[in-house]
């Protein structure tokens, strides 16, 4: 008996409800577009500048304890917070980690210096067998453009898998793939902005990586479409649309589910260094999945595609064309 | 489909176990490190201790030996990242210019008249008695002091600037003058750095040039960003000074030519000095920590002959007088002159540890930066930090390969088998290609692993898929495997393409752990298509040639 997460034969009508899952899409990128407006992203040291302490104590210390040694210092704004890893004492790793963030202060970095070495003493001082697992410290400088660096990668990912697609398929089809994937980023940002997850460098990794596997889902599916439009040439758009992503749906969700299993294996066991990181993944699949399905696909609807793929050129006649151009 | 040619299998295999010879190296990390540490050593002559030999022989010498480089993240160890601040070295480059000018223009006294420096920022300026020579004490200066700047984007410039304003001459860097000299102060900088690393004996530091001025470093296992920063955070300018006077505090007149400098040690108040230094740090051969006649630590020094001669030749002429010893702009002694200190080498005595004499020899054998540098990022990352993260990303990676391959025996059977043997091989590849490139694994990177796992399978869903499919038409099995490969081939190619530009856009603007990250990324895509569609294929091909079943199940 085999294991089936889809039935054999689907005949799903995707666009049936296509105001709803348009217009959901539509609510949440706007929701995303106001939560990164209002609320900002929570950024990391890497894109803000200031100095990020990783202590270790061989007993669990409470936050409040660094906060008091720590407010005898002058250190202006500073935050303390204890890692919470559950999954930490399943891999054998917890080691009642504490991070201290040191809001950037000036431009000259030997200040900084000096007050990384100050904390380090102070709570040398104050708490029994502290040791101490990581220091970070950037200058505003490096992190401004680090900002600018992560936009241009993502701006470059873009334009250039919208490129490869215009080659390989037709125009409608890499509007839609792109439309899907601004679509993935936007909420992306929009979830970290709405949470305030910490937003560092990794993080834009994350996304450009999101960048890639929803453009893999929305590839799989148009180059099914690509395929029945050389079969099926009378065929209307809507119904073979529907034909090739019912196809398809079997591979789309086995594959995003082996690649959540190892995401979520990763989440839970991976240490809460790279959990932000994951975090992105998971939810980037997750939508990434959805919008090749319910976003890339109702675009290319909309846009129409040249029918007549066997003579080099032409007018594309079909009645779905008068709404290009 | 059922004709796959021999080569072609043989190659498949071939690919397969030299995959699996240099990724072994990898199980075996601490032995083939120890290994390789101890084979380094004995090339370097070093006694042949039974540790050493042991050491050397636990891993056999015609296995590779190739390892993937461990991240700062997951071995711990110090980053930092510095900014050259080279538009200092212009200013040096002009007083090192002034005596050659003023020599010219007193040569012909009779024309320009008294000839008198003037104190300028980033610039030279000198006044001349005679006003009306002016603009021909410009056509000299340039003449004889300037020459054209031997570079690609500064064609036809010249190196010096001069131009003439009232009765004052006025010399400045020209702009190609200043790129070409901003390239050499880089790379002179690099070097200065990399040598100090390499003489404080840490292992595997990386030191890269990043952008137009900026420098990164990263030593491994070293214990704080501080640590290194004691070493390559001071320019070392060393030079030997005539002391004209002591004063006690910093504001006073020095007078022209001259200038005031405090003393490290307190209660000493300020020296006036000759800017013009005696001797210079980069006229040093050897410096070496010793111990002065008090058994105090201090700093032993070796003149080259053209230093020894200079030396010689002021101590010479001013026996009885003070000399101070110039460290970055900081007199750390000044010693009166007993007498002629001919043999071209001296003793730096001063309030040292043995520690700081230690880190000052080390400064001046390998010389002085040519300008200060301006740390921008400094990280220190905890031994025990990146072996949590190891440990962790292992567990998590065992964990998601069981989860995926369960699945994919669930989901199809002995197919899912055939794919899941593709999966072992896809990791195994992955490794030996890091190896051999020399790559280095973040943390983002074992992600980046992990994630393969999950996406490598996918090209064999396509594929299976496409044969259930086929087979659901009525196709005989060879048929349908035949097709279903044929189909699937161009979503595969199509969709890992895609992300294959994703990870080099990352690896081209990405920086450190994200670098690591797209390498990673970007070789499992190119593992995972390779054994999904060729090392899958041919365990299929082979299945069907055994048992030549009359139908399958996918």
């Amino acid at each position: 008996m085999r294991l089936k997460l889809v039935p054999t034969e689907t005949k799903i009508d995707f666009f049936k409800r296509g105001y709803i899952t348009m217009g959901l899409s539509a609510v949440l990128a706007v929701l995303s577009v106001v939560a990164f407006l209002t609320m900002g992203l929570n950024y990391g040291i890497d894109f803000k500048g200031g100095s990020v302490i990783r202590t270790a104590t061989p007993a669990p210390v409470a936050a409040s304890v660094y906060r008091d040694v720590l407010s005898t210092l002058e250190l202006g704004d500073f935050t303390v917070t204890e890692v919470k890893d559950p999954g930490a004492d399943l891999t054998d790793t917890n080691r009642n980690a504490v991070m201290i963030r040191i809001e950037q202060q000036s431009d000259i970095p030997e200040t900084q210096n000096d007050i990384i070495s100050e904390v380090k003493a102070a709570l040398g001082n104050e708490i029994e067998g502290i040791s101490f697992l990581q220091t970070d410290s950037v200058g505003a400088k490096v992190s401004g453009e680090l900002v600018v660096a992560g936009i241009e990668a993502v701006v470059l990912a873009v334009l250039a898998v919208l490129f490869y697609i215009w080659l390989r398929f037709e125009w409608q089809f890499s509007l839609g793939a792109v439309a899907a994937l601004v679509h993935d980023v936007v909420l992306t940002i929009g979830v970290f902005a709405a949470f305030q997850i910490e937003f560092n460098l990794s993080i834009i990794a994350a996304i450009l990586t999101i960048v890639g596997y929803s453009l893999n889902d929305t590839v799989v599916v148009f180059d099914r479409v690509r395929e029945n439009l050389r079969r099926f040439k009378a065929k209307p758009l809507r119904e073979l649309l529907n034909m090739s992503i019912n196809e398809t749906l079997s591979r789309t969700v086995m594959t995003s589910v082996t690649t959540l299993l190892a995401l979520v294996a990763l989440y839970v066991l991976g240490g809460d260094v790279i959990r932000g990181f994951t975090f992105a993944m998971i939810w980037g699949v997750i939508v990434g999945t959805y919008s090749s399905v319910f976003v890339a696909s109702p675009i290319l609807l909309r846009l129409g595609v040249k029918r007549d793929w066997d003579k080099d050129n032409g007018a594309a006649g079909t009645q779905y064309a008068n709404i290009d151009a | 489909m059922l004709h796959f040619p021999m080569w072609k299998q043989t190659l498949i295999w071939i690919i397969c176990v030299t995959g699996l010879v240099f990724a072994l190296p990898n199980a075996f990390y601490t032995r083939v490190e120890q290994h390789n540490d101890a084979v380094a050593t004995l090339a370097t002559g070093a006694p042949e201790t039974p540790e050493l030999l042991a050491a050397r022989d636990a891993w056999p010498d015609y296995m590779p030996n190739q390892l993937v480089n461990l991240g700062l993240d997951l071995r711990g160890g110090a980053h930092v990242l510095v900014e050259v601040n080279v538009a200092e070295v212009y200013q040096d480059r002009l007083d090192a210019l002034w005596p050659a000018v003023r020599d010219t223009l007193r040569a012909q006294k009779e024309i320009f008249g008294t000839v008198v420096p003037v104190d300028a920022e980033n610039e030279m300026r000198a006044r001349i008695g005679n006003a009306e020579a002016i603009d021909q004490a410009v056509e000299l200066i340039r003449r004889e002091h300037t020459r054209p700047v031997v570079s690609l984007t500064g064609a036809g410039a010249r190196d010096f600037e001069v131009r003439a304003e009232g009765d004052e001459v006025v010399v400045t860097m020209s702009e190609a003058e200043q790129i070409a000299t901003d390239d050499r102060t880089m790379l002179q900088s690099l070097e200065i750095v990399r040598r100090r690393v390499d003489e404080a004996g840490t292992r595997e530091p990386t030191i890269q040039r990043q952008g137009a001025d900026r420098i990164l470093i990263q030593v491994p296992g070293l214990g704080s960003a501080e640590e290194l920063l004691v070493l390559i955070g001071r320019t070392a300018k060393l030079s030997f000074n005539e002391v004209v006077r002591q004063v006690a505090s910093p504001d006073e007149n020095p007078g022209l030519g001259n200038e005031i400098l405090p003393s490290v040690n307190e209660g000493e108040g300020y020296y006036v000095v000759k800017k013009a230094a005696v001797v210079t740090g980069d006229m040093l051969t050897d410096a070496q920590t010793q111990f002065d006649q008090n058994g105090n630590p201090a700093v032993g020094f070796t003149f080259n002959t053209t230093g020894a001669r200079l030396f010689g030749a002021h101590t010479a002429a001013n026996v009885g007088k003070l000399f101070a010893i110039v460290l970055d702009g900081e007199v750390i002694s000044a010693p009166r002159i007993q007498t002629a200190i001919l043999g071209g080498s001296g003793i730096i005595t001063g309030r040292f540890s043995v520690e700081e004499s230690g880190q000052l020899a080390i400064l001046l054998r390998a010389g002085a930066l040519p300008a200060s540098l301006k740390v921008l990022e400094r990280r220190t990352i905890g031994p025990e930090l990146g072996q949590d993260s190891i440990d962790a990303g292992k567990v998590a990676a065992i964990v998601a390969m069981v989860g995926v391959v369960v699945f994919m025996v669930l989901s199809y059977g002995l197919f899912g088998l055939f794919a899941n043997f593709a999966l072992a091989f896809n990791v195994v590849l992955l490794f030996a290609l890091l190896s051999m490139i020399g790559a280095t694994l973040t943390l983002p990177g074992i992600a980046g692993i992990v994630l393969t796992l999950g996406m490598a399978v996918d090209a064999n869903v396509l594929i299976f898929e496409r044969i259930k499919e086929e087979l659901r038409r009525g196709k005989g099995p060879a048929r349908a495997i035949e097709i279903g490969y044929e189909k699937a081939t161009s979503a595969i190619i199509d969709a890992n393409v895609t992300t294959l530009i994703a990870a080099v856009i990352l690896f081209m603007m990405g920086s450190g752990p994200v670098k690591g990250f797209a390498v990673t990324l970007g070789l499992g895509i190119i593992t995972s298509v390779f054994t999904a569609i060729w090392v899958t294929r041919l365990l299929v091909v082979l299945y069907l040639k055994a048992r030549k079943p009359k139908t399958i199940e996918v």
